[in-house]
C-alpha cells in the first residue's frame, strides 16, 4: 500500500480500477520547408484552425447541456484563444519566415508564450496557461492528423489517473464512467478543479508523479476531501474507506430527509430556522433547503466594485425577486452595511484611510450621513414589501437617537412614496441588530422604537472582548463561549421577550452546532444560518431538549471561563 | 482618448471566462482598446494578452480607449465590471 498526498480538488471518495490515461507526449519535429511549398504549409495550417474551431463548437454545445451557459463561456474564451493574433498571425510569420513546419511554428509560438505566463508571480494566473495549451493541444493533433483517445471509450467504471487533465478532457467525464480522477499536475483553482466539483466528481490533483507510479487495472483509492491517492490498499483500508464512503451517502441522505421538517426540539419547542443570504443568486440553493425565512439579507454586495451607487429600481428588482419567492415566508433585508471606502470607489466623497474602520463610519452611522443613499434603499424596500414578507433591519447601531433617526426617514420615504402613487403598506416592520454592547446593555431603552432584535454575534463578541478577529496575534481571544458574551446575549433576549418582541440571532454562532443548545437555551426565537450548515444546525435542534438547554445556560452564565463552559456542555454530551 | 479607472470584479480576476467576454465587447467597436496594469499595457482585443495581465480581483485597471466610438465602447466594457461580468 502506498498513500500519496496531493491537493484535494474535489471532495468525495472513489474506490475502483485505475486507468492511467498515457500522456500524449506529441513529439515536434522542426522540418524545413522549400520556399515554394510555404504557403502551402500556411494554407496547412489554416485547415488546422478551422477544424479546430468545429471541435470547439462541438465542445460548446457539450458544456451547454451538461453544464449550462456559464461554464460554456469558457469554451468561448478558446474561441479567442484561437483566434488571437498570437496563434493567427504569429504562427504563419514564423512558418514564413523561418521556413518551417507549422508544427515547429505553433510549438515554438506557444513556448514563448508559456515563457510569459512562467514568469507571472501568481500562481492562480500562471495556472492559467493551460487553457492556452488546451487549445495548442487540439491544433497539434490536426495538424499530425492525431486521433486523441477519448476518454468516451472507457467502458468500465474506474478511476482516471493522467499526468494532466485539460479543462476539455473533463467535460468529458461525466458521460464516461469515471468514478474519479487523480493528476500529477494543477492546483485548486485550475478549471479543471472547479469543473470537478461543479460535476461532483472526486479529484486529487498535484500529485507529481502518480500517472508513473499506477498501472491501468490498480485498485486505487481516491480522497478528495484530504488529498489523497492510495495505490494498492491493504483490505482493512478499503474496507474502511467503503464504510466512510457509506456514511458520507447516508448522513448526506439523512441531512436530506430533513428537509421541510419542523426545526422543533424533543420537548416541542418550535424555532424558527432562516438562512443568511450574501446575494440573490443563492436562492435556487436557499429554496431547495425549504428554509423557513430569509433572516439576514445582506445587501453590500449591491454596493461592492462599482464606479455609481445602485439605483432604486436595480435594488427593488433585486428585493423583489427575494421577497417574491420566500412568500409568505419573512425576509429581513438589512440596509448595506459598508465603510467610507465603498463611498470612494462609488466617487461619492467618503472618509479616507481611517485608522480603526471597525469603529469607524459603517453602516447606519455612514448612511445617517448620505441621507439620500439610505433613502433610496429604504424606498427600494419598502416598494419590494409589497411582493412578499420583508422586514428592515438597521447595522451597527449604538444610539437610541440612531433608531429615531431611521424612523423619521423611513416615514418621510413611505409618505413620498404614497405621494407618488406607489403601492406601499402602512406599515412595515424595523428592527435593530445588536452588535454593539451598547444596545445590548440599553436595549430597554430601543425597544419602543423597534419592532424586533437581531443579535449579531460576529460584531458582538468582537466589540464585547475588543478582539480584532484579523489580527493574528490576539485571535486566540476570539471567543463566542466567553461567559460574558452569553450573559449579554441572554440580557438581550430576556429584555426583549419582556416587552413582546421577537429576537433573532444572526452571525457564525447560529452555524456552530456546538453554540447552537446554548442559543436554544436561552429561548432566541430564530436563528439566521449560513446555508450550508442549514441541515446540519437543524438536526442539531431537533435532538435538543429546550428545557434541559435553558437549566445548562443558566449555569453557563455563572462560569468564570469558556472552558468551564465547554467543560459543562462536554458532560451532557454536546 | 478616454481613460477610465475601473476595479477588477471577477471573483478569480481576469481568467480565461472574463477575458473572453472582454474581448467580445473590445471586438465590437473600432477603436484602439488597451487595458494598463502596474505599468503594463496590453491590448483589449487579444484574450492572450488580457491573461498575462493577472489581473486579480480587486485589482485597479486602466483602460485606455481611443477612435471614432470610443464613448459607446467605454459604457459598453464599464457595464461588463458592473455586471461583474455575469459570474453566477
Amino acid at each position: 500500500m502506498i498513500i500519496i498526498k496531493g491537493v484535494g480538488a474535489s471532495p468525495g471518495i472513489a474506490i475502483g480500477k485505475a486507468y492511467v490515461l498515457e500522456d500524449e507526449e506529441i513529439v515536434v519535429t522542426r522540418t524545413e520547408i522549400p520556399r515554394d511549398r510555404l504557403r502551402a504549409e500556411v494554407a496547412r495550417f489554416r485547415a488546422a484552425q478551422k477544424a479546430t474551431h468545429r471541435d470547439l463548437d462541438n465542445a460548446e454545445a457539450k458544456v451547454l447541456k451538461l453544464l449550462g451557459k456559464n461554464h460554456a463561456k469558457l469554451i468561448d474564451a478558446h474561441r479567442l484563444i484561437l483566434r488571437d493574433t498570437l496563434i493567427t498571425k504569429d504562427v504563419p510569420q514564423r512558418i514564413l519566415g523561418e521556413g518551417v513546419n507549422a508544427e515547429f511554428a505553433l510549438s515554438e509560438a506557444l513556448e514563448a508564450v508559456n515563457q510569459q505566463f512562467e514568469k507571472l508571480e501568481d500562481e492562480f494566473f500562471r495556472e492559467r496557461r493551460h487553457d492556452l495549451f488546451d487549445v495548442g493541444k487540439r491544433l497539434l493533433a490536426h495538424l499530425l492528423k492525431h486521433t486523441r483517445r477519448s476518454l468516451g471509450d472507457i467502458d468500465h467504471p474506474c478511476v482516471l489517473i493522467a499526468r494532466n487533465l485539460l479543462p476539455s478532457d473533463t467535460i468529458n467525464l461525466k458521460e464516461s464512467r469515471i468514478l474519479g480522477f487523480a493528476t500529477d499536475l494543477g492546483g485548486k483553482t485550475s478549471h479543471t478543479a472547479i469543473l470537478a466539483q461543479s460535476l461532483e466528481i472526486p479529484a486529487v490533483v498535484g500529485l507529481s508523479d502518480v500517472s508513473r507510479r499506477v498501472k491501468s487495472g490498480d485498485m486505487v483509492i481516491l480522497d478528495g476531501e484530504q488529498g489523497l491517492v492510495i495505490i494498492s490498499p491493504t483490505a482493512e483500508a478499503v474496507a474502511k474507506y467503503e464504510k466512510a464512503q457509506a456514511q458520507e451517502v447516508k448522513a448526506e441522505r439523512e441531512l436530506e430527509s430533513l428537509k421541510g421538517l419542523p426545526a422543533v426540539t424533543l420537548d416541542d419547542k418550535r424555532f424558527q430556522l432562516e438562512v443568511n443570504l450574501d446575494t440573490p443568486e443563492e436562492m435556487k440553493s436557499v429554496l431547495a433547503l425549504q428554509v423557513d425565512g430569509i433572516g439576514l439579507f445582506r445587501t453590500e454586495y449591491l454596493y461592492l466594485n462599482r464606479t455609481t451607487s445602485p439605483t432604486e429600481e436595480e435594488q427593488t428588482k433585486a428585493y423583489m425577486a427575494v421577497a417574491k419567492a420566500m412568500a409568505p415566508r419573512p425576509v429581513v433585508i438589512r440596509t448595506a452595511d459598508i465603510g467610507g471606502d465603498r463611498l470612494t470607489q462609488m466617487g461619492i466623497e467618503g472618509p479616507k484611510n481611517e485608522t480603526n474602520p471597525f469603529m469607524g463610519l459603517r453602516g447606519v452611522r455612514l448612511f445617517l450621513r448620505h441621507l439620500d443613499l439610505f433613502k433610496t434603499q429604504l424606498r427600494a424596500i419598502l416598494r419590494a414589501t409589497v411582493k412578499g414578507n420583508v422586514k428592515i433591519m438597521i447595522p451597527m447601531v449604538s444610539a437610541v437617537a440612531e433608531v429615531q433617526a431611521v424612523r423619521r426617514l423611513l416615514a418621510q420615504a413611505v409618505a413620498e412614496l404614497q405621494a407618488e402613487g406607489v403601492e406601499t403598506p402602512k406599515n412595515v416592520e424595523l428592527g435593530i441588530m445588536v452588535e454593539i454592547p451598547s444596545a445590548a446593555v440599553l436595549l430597554d431603552a430601543f425597544l419602543p422604537h423597534c419592532d424586533f432584535v437581531s443579535v449579531g454575534t460576529n460584531d458582538l463578541i468582537q466589540y464585547t472582548l475588543a478582539v480584532d478577529r484579523v489580527n493574528e496575534n490576539v485571535t486566540h481571544l476570539y471567543d463566542p463561549f466567553h461567559p460574558a458574551v452569553l450573559r449579554l446575549i441572554q440580557h438581550v433576549v430576556t429584555v426583549a421577550h419582556r416587552a413582546g418582541k421577537w429576537v433573532g440571532v444572526c452571525g457564525e454562532m447560529t452555524s456552530d452546532p456546538h453554540a447552537v443548545p446554548l442559543l436554544v437555551g436561552m429561548g432566541c426565537d430564530s436563528l439566521s444560518i449560513s446555508p450550508r450548515m442549514f441541515l446540519r444546525v437543524k438536526e442539531t435542534v431537533r435532538n435538543l431538549r429546550a428545557a434541559v438547554m435553558a437549566k445548562l445556560v443558566a449555569k453557563a452564565v455563572t462560569c468564570s471561563d469558556s472552558e468551564e463552559i465547554r467543560r459543562l456542555m462536554r458532560e451532557q454530551g454536546l | 482618448m478616454i481613460k477610465k479607472t475601473l476595479i477588477m470584479t471577477p471573483k478569480l480576476g481576469l481568467h480565461a471566462k472574463p477575458a473572453g467576454m472582454f474581448v467580445r465587447e473590445s471586438c465590437r467597436f473600432q477603436s484602439e482598446i488597451m487595458l494598463c496594469k502596474d505599468g503594463t499595457e496590453v491590448n483589449g482585443k487579444s484574450v492572450m494578452q488580457l491573461m498575462l495581465l493577472a489581473a486579480e480581483c480587486g485589482a485597479k485597471v486602466i483602460l485606455c480607449i481611443t477612435g471614432p466610438d470610443e464613448v459607446e465602447a467605454l459604457a459598453a466594457i464599464e457595464q461588463l465590471f458592473v455586471r461583474k461580468f455575469d459570474e453566477e
